[in-house]
């Protein structure tokens, strides 16, 4: 990407810990500049379909940035993620509606919950080479709806579970139907994880991940424990998920039901993040927001929304492996080299 | 009906869904074989071949066995265009990127089919009546033998294929090793086709025998295939044999399970199955080529 | 003479029905500069696995210190103080060579993923401190230059120096050394055979395999040869140079 420029030895050190200073704080302008984006929205936008949209945007980003660690970091693959989205909705929500737990406590309760699924599965699975985590969490997303729609007396089954209370917040309730306070809620969620995520990558914990998907046997003798950081990678990637899950159940419908945590959102999840690019900080951000997208607008046409999403799935995949935010950072490069060109030639007339 | 009696219906019964999941189970260790990925649009071909079917009979009063063909004929030719289009120019692209085309592609066959077909389920009559026959004690449809049967000429053709004529064993020779197979002048990509072609017609033939038992419908595909893909797990991921009977037993063990123990959780046992074996032996019970702990 | 660090005893390693190492003993002595040399196959990389635990041996032991290393994982090895470079080098390639080095610095690294996503317990400190200090590494190692590039563009010579920084950063007590001049010319080698005295001198004990005669000659202090798996002969430089063994086994290549 950038260009290799050649400098005398002795400025080197200096220059070297300078761009990794620097490549630091333009991440943190990034994020900082996402925030402040984010913040003005609702100003930009009253329509409370589109305020809503922009909700389930929020969710799918926490999502795909939680999946990313595990894909693009820790290099397996989940088939079944959307199963870690029920559980720590139905938890909260059974929780919450059931047993009128407080909503705070119910996402503390769904996190352990999500996070000890997680870790029974991948524990076992990850200690084997292969994509064993792939198949293990296929079965487990299929289990986990066949679960939540025959247990009729605890999750309302296929009829869905009702009336969930709405979040609160220092003892106010962020009255759901009133979409901008949830808005800027969720989105703050979206934010704080962004951060997290962020600090996590560029860190010790951050670079075994990265050394193992590279070359499990030189970050073994560095003494990473890979299978260790591989499960820890499983369990913070499904606690993503079950963040974001405690929001939906929360969110304005206030109602849940099996379908949206089922194979094709799982799909869908995984879609987002090697279409946005996988390894990336904002990829699967612009692949969470490409996908709900795509999602909405195909949804006036009825029956031909999945042919197009399916389409535009194998068109996309085929022109972009390496995923969206790759493809726009060759093409920026691309661009800025033809201008520096056009420049070096007007120079030289 | 003493248990042993129940035991022994819901064996025979699931000897035939088993035979299916046996089907489509090769249909993903051929591809697997050839590509190293797991083709999710399996499915949809076991849908294609009894909807077709189905639809060539009602659409212009065709025999069975003409339908027939030309189900089998059709869908083959969909898995060499999804090939064409699909795989092919992907090629050199890591394998969960080839993985989620085939998903793609599996959501766009879908949605083709359920644009031309309806939502409604389609019915393919029985083959050869439906007078159930009675063996030891319980009953059996024709149909079921059909089912059994096919599984089994398609079994030992795919052997006779590999075993002597010079495309299987090219085929084989990728699998085993492909750098080494480039090097004898086997073209991968023709293998590749090959082997989605043949998966196609597999997969096909696995849903007209299928269909007359649960009739069809334009999204069968999803869930059968991902049941087929548990029975190759099942039986060693990429191992003919072991697909056969991953299927079969598979098909045992979901029947047991949904007659004995709860038929409402019929669609989770055969998961239950993956997830024990991936915990107790994962390269499946007949051992899988790249499976294993290393 | 100075005390034990590796003691390695009746090693034995079976690729069925190869034998690839057989009953083979030696030991390493602290602050030496030991080398492993043989014909290609005789099992030198096969030893390194075995003591490193990334293959399961047969038979045998080896212990460093007091502990005995057959039968712990890899990561665990690592921890006890053994380093390793590879016979192709293993750099992590979707990281800059800086990061590359940091990584080798896990092992003393206290943050966990919860204190480094939120910064606390000195999460943040520590980051700062060992990007620091692998910027040091490399520059020690001359390389500071190459510290943003990518690993995966590096040429080999410059791929094998990272790797040596890298795995020192680890502070190990044993580093052993796959051919670690393998596909470098003739100057870049001397230069490897420099920094592998300034490592020994650093205090860091070396176990080397490598086929370059002139570099095992000059810099190490006791020789073990292997043939087919077994120990063939064992001694000074100049003792090995002489023995008639060797020389069979080398037939038709140049030991001076
Ligand atoms: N994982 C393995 N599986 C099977 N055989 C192996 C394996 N690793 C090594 N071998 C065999 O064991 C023998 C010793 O190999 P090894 O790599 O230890 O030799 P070496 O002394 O390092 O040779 P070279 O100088 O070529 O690197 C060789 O015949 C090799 O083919
Ligand atoms: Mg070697």
């Amino acid at each position: 990407m950038a260009a290799v420029r050649e400098v005398p030895p002795d400025n080197d050190v200096h220059d070297e810990v300078l761009a990794a200073t620097q490549r630091r704080r333009a991440q943190k302008v990034q994020i900082a500049a996402f925030f402040l984006f984010v913040a003005l929205v609702p100003l930009a936008v009253h329509n409370r379909y589109y305020l809503h949209i922009l909700i389930v945007v929020g969710l799918n980003l926490i999502l795909a940035t939680g999946l990313n660690l595990l894909m693009g970091y820790a290099g397996q693959v989940s088939l079944g993620h959307a199963a870690f989205y029920g559980i720590g909705a139905y938890v909260s929500g059974i929780l919450t509606a059931t047993y009128g737990c407080n909503p705070w406590a119910a996402l503390l309760a769904a996190l352990a919950v999500t996070s000890l699924v997680a870790w029974l599965v991948g524990k076992p699975t990850l200690r084997l080479r292969g994509h064993y985590l792939a198949m293990a969490t296929l079965g487990v997303g299929i289990i986990v709806v066949v679960v939540i729609r025959q247990t009729t007396g605890l999750t309302g089954g296929a009829a869905g579970l009702t009336e969930i209370p709405s979040m609160t917040l220092f003892g106010r309730e962020l009255q759901s139907n009133m979409d901008m306070h949830y808005f800027y809620f969720v989105w703050a969620w979206v934010c704080l994880l962004t951060v997290l995520f962020a600090n996590l990558v560029e860190s010790r914990p951050g670079r075994a991940l990265r050394a193992l998907h590279d070359s499990e046997l030189a970050a073994q003798t560095l003494g990473v424990d890979t299978a260790a950081f591989k499960v820890r990678a499983l369990v913070i990637s499904a606690a993503y998920a079950s963040i974001a899950g405690t929001l939906y159940a929360h969110s304005s419908m206030r109602f849940l039901s099996p379908t949206p945590f089922g194979f094709h959102t799982s799909i869908a999840l995984l879609v987002m993040v090697v279409l946005g690019g996988q390894g990336t900080l904002w990829g699967p951000a612009l692949g969470a927001v490409t996908i709900t997208a795509i999602q909405e607008a195909l949804r006036p046409y009825a029956d031909y929304d999945i042919v197009v999403y399916g389409l535009l799935l194998v068109v996309m995949m085929i022109v972009m492996p390496g995923g969206l935010s790759r493809a726009l950072g060759a093409l920026y490069g691309r661009l800025r080299e033809r201008v520096a060109r056009h420049r070096a030639g007007d120079v030289a007339r | 009906m003493t248990l042993a009696e129940q035991i022994w219906q819901f064996f025979l019964s699931g000897l035939t869904t088993g035979g299916t999941y046996a089907l489509i189970a090769l249909g993903f260790s051929l591809v697997y074989n050839a590509t190293g990925v797991i083709n999710f649009a399996q499915g949809e071909f076991v849908m294609l071949g009894g909807m077709i079917t189905a639809a060539s009979m009602t659409a212009w009063g065709l025999p069975l066995w003409s339908a027939a063909l030309i189900g089998i004929a059709g869908t083959t030719l969909v898995g060499i265009a999804l090939d064409r289009a699909a795989i092919r120019p992907a090629r050199g692209a890591s394998i969960v990127v080839l993985i989620i085309i085939t998903v793609g592609a599996s959501i766009f066959i879908r949605g083709v089919a359920g644009i031309i077909w309806g939502p409604d389920e389609r019915v393919v009559p029985a083959f050869s009546g439906e007078a159930p026959i009675g063996i030891f004690g319980a009953n059996i449809t024709p149909q079921s033998l059909w089912v059994l049967g096919a599984t089994l000429v398609t079994a030992i053709a795919m052997w006779l294929t590999f075993e002597y004529t010079v495309i299987g064993k090219a085929m084989r020779a990728c699998a085993i090793n492909p750098q080494a197979a480039r090097l004898c002048g086997i073209e991968l990509s023709r293998m590749i086709s090959w082997s989605l072609a043949l998966a196609a017609a597999i997969g096909a033939i696995a849903g007209i025998v299928l269909a007359p038992i649960t009739m069809t419908q334009y999204n069968v595909g999803t869930m059968l295939g991902l049941k087929g893909f548990c029975a190759a797990m099942l039986g060693g991921l990429g191992n003919g044999l072991g697909a056969i009977a991953g299927g079969l037993l598979l098909g045992v063990l979901e029947a047991l399970g949904a007659g004995l123990i709860s038929s409402q959780y019929k669609d989770a046992i055969a998961f239950v199955v993956l997830i024990a074996v991936l915990l107790v032996r994962p390269s499946g019970i007949l051992g899988g080529r790249r499976g294993g702990e290393e | 003479m100075s005390e034990v660090l590796l003691d390695v005893d009746g090693l034995c390693k079976d690729f069925g029905g190869l034998e690839a190492v057989k009953n083979v003993s030696f030991q390493v002595r602290h602050g030496q500069i030991k080398a492993l040399i043989g014909p290609n196959g005789a099992g030198k990389t096969t030893i390194f696995n075995l003591i490193t635990g990334v293959l399961p041996a047969d038979a045998g032991s080896a212990v460093l210190g007091d502990t005995q290393l057959l039968g712990l994982p890899t990561h665990r090895i690592a921890a006890l103080g053994v380093g390793r470079t590879f016979q192709t080098s293993l750099l992590f390639d979707q990281m800059t060579v800086l990061e590359n080095v940091m990584v080798g610095h896990h092992l003393r690294g206290r943050s966990t993923m919860l204190t480094a996503a939120l910064r606390i317990f000195g999460a943040g400190a520590e980051e700062r401190e060992y990007r620091e200090a692998a910027m040091q590494a490399l520059d020690r190692a001359g390389l500071a230059h190459l510290a943003g590039r990518s690993a995966a563009g590096l040429p080999i010579g410059q791929r094998r120096l990272v790797e040596v920084a890298r795995a020192l950063a680890a502070e190990p007590r044993l580093l052993l050394m796959d051919e670690p001049a393998a596909g470098l010319n003739m100057r870049e080698t001397e230069h490897v055979g420099e920094i592998i005295h300034s490592i020994r001198d650093g205090g860091v004990t070396v176990l080397l395999v490598e086929h370059d005669m002139s570099l095992v000659m000059n810099i190490s202090g006791e020789i073990l040869v292997l043939d087919g798996g077994q120990r063939l002969a064992e001694g000074r430089p100049d003792e090995v140079r002489n023995d008639e063994r060797v020389l069979a086994a080398y037939l038709g290549e140049d030991i001076d």
